[in-house]
């Protein structure tokens, strides 16, 4: 492919590329349009095992399911999933499980659905209620340190980081 | 409604486990984690003292990890019905090394015998079918069990059953506490050492 027509590089592209570079090999995910270029790469690769699922704290269990096979798991969901997640992170918690989830957020910047107000503010406190750091991505110079940095942490001492996109970042939601 | 087995759950699960070989066992919060212990400890065992609803996906998350192991659910109705949704989950994967089994008196065991949803007649057997599992099957009695059993080596999943057992309560078999302990000891039953 000529330089010319190779697709410009994407802050999306930065996290897939963050996870070829740690080896991240499950992707569960509720699917949001904030992640569907990541999703579809995701899906294009075939050492990537992407893993749809009904609701989010089943990616919790999957993920801890993923770790004690020896294998690295990021979830992939939106804000509005989160408080879905609080009793499940407790077996992140308890079993010390290393835990990365990367959540595009909604009803933060120019939000037309106020329905989605109340999750996002509480989706920075539902993580560190169970013991999940939080880190914050709002421009697209952001995302490669901040996904390589939790990557890194959780995968090589079993730390729990939750990386929310901003809505900023993402865009809004035409309607 | 449960009175149409005389399979009582602690002889089902010693059957269910008698041929392991190398099986991965992920057991549900409540009396089947007990069930499991009481069959005989192993580090292959991630026993679930929390969590409740989490078995069936912790187990693909691991089948999918582990794909040359055979991974075996053993929860009970309780526990299955919070994470219904998994089974969906499970079917779109399709992990042939994954089997569930669903220890069902019909009733939440650990909280005073309330009759459960299957009790009032939802049938996990049809709704496994309806997801796609490739072998879906009722198991009343030891034959059956025995036969859907013996196959430690199993690659033609997902496999479910609903084991249909007795309202007996046998007493408790408490495994150790220590999820950290756990979840190392299954790890390093896999040559994963501690971080």
């Amino acid at each position: 492919m000529s330089t010319q027509n190779k697709p410009a590089q994407r802050w999306e592209d930065d996290i897939y590329d963050c996870f070829v570079r740690h080896n991240v090999s499950q992707i569960p995910y509720v699917p949001d349009a904030g992640h569907a270029h990541l999703i579809r790469r995701v899906h294009d690769t075939p050492q990537m095992r992407p893993i749809v699922l009904t609701t989010e704290e089943e990616g919790v269990a999957s993920s801890c399911g993923a770790w004690l096979g020896g294998e690295k798991s990021v979830l992939l969901m939106q804000s509005s999933g989160v408080g879905n997640c609080i009793n499940m992170l407790s077996l992140v918690s308890n079993c010390n499980f290393p835990f990365v989830s990367i959540v595009s957020m909604r009803g933060e910047w120019g939000e037309f659905n106020h329905w989605q107000v109340p999750m996002s503010r509480a989706t920075p406190g539902s993580f560190e209620l169970m013991g999940i750091d939080v880190k914050r991505c709002d421009t697209p110079e952001d995302v490669a340190p901040t996904v390589d940095a939790a990557l890194y942490a959780a995968f090589s001492s079993e730390q729990k980081i939750a990386i929310l996109l901003s809505q900023r970042l993402i865009g809004r939601k035409e309607w | 409604m449960t009175d149409n087995t005389n399979i009582e759950r602690r002889q089902a699960v010693r059957r269910i486990l008698a041929n392991r070989g190398e099986t991965l066992v992920v057991c549900g919060l409540g009396s089947s984690t007990y069930d499991v212990f009481a069959a005989g400890d192993d580090d292959r065992n991630f026993y679930l003292w929390g969590a409740m609803g989490g078995a069936v996906m912790i187990g693909l998350g691991l089948a999918i990890a582990q794909p040359h192991k055979p991974v075996l659910v053993i929860t009970g109705d309780g526990e299955a019905l919070m994470g219904l949704g998994a089974l969906a989950s499970v079917a779109a994967q399709k992990p042939d090394n994954l089997t569930i089994i669903v220890l069902d008196n019909a009733h939440f065991g650990e909280t005073g015998m309330q009759p459960s949803h299957t009790g009032h007649g939802v049938d996990l057997t049809e709704i496994a079918n309806g997801c796609g599992f490739n072998n879906s099957q009722t198991i009343t009695n030891n034959d059956a069990l025995d036969a859907f059993s013996n196959t430690p080596n199993a690659a033609n999943g997902p496999r479910f059953a609903v084991v249909k057992i007795t309202t007996d309560n046998p007493d408790r078999a408490l495994p150790n506490l220590d999820g950290v302990y756990i979840k190392n000891r299954v790890r390093s039953s896999l040559g994963i050492q501690p971080v």
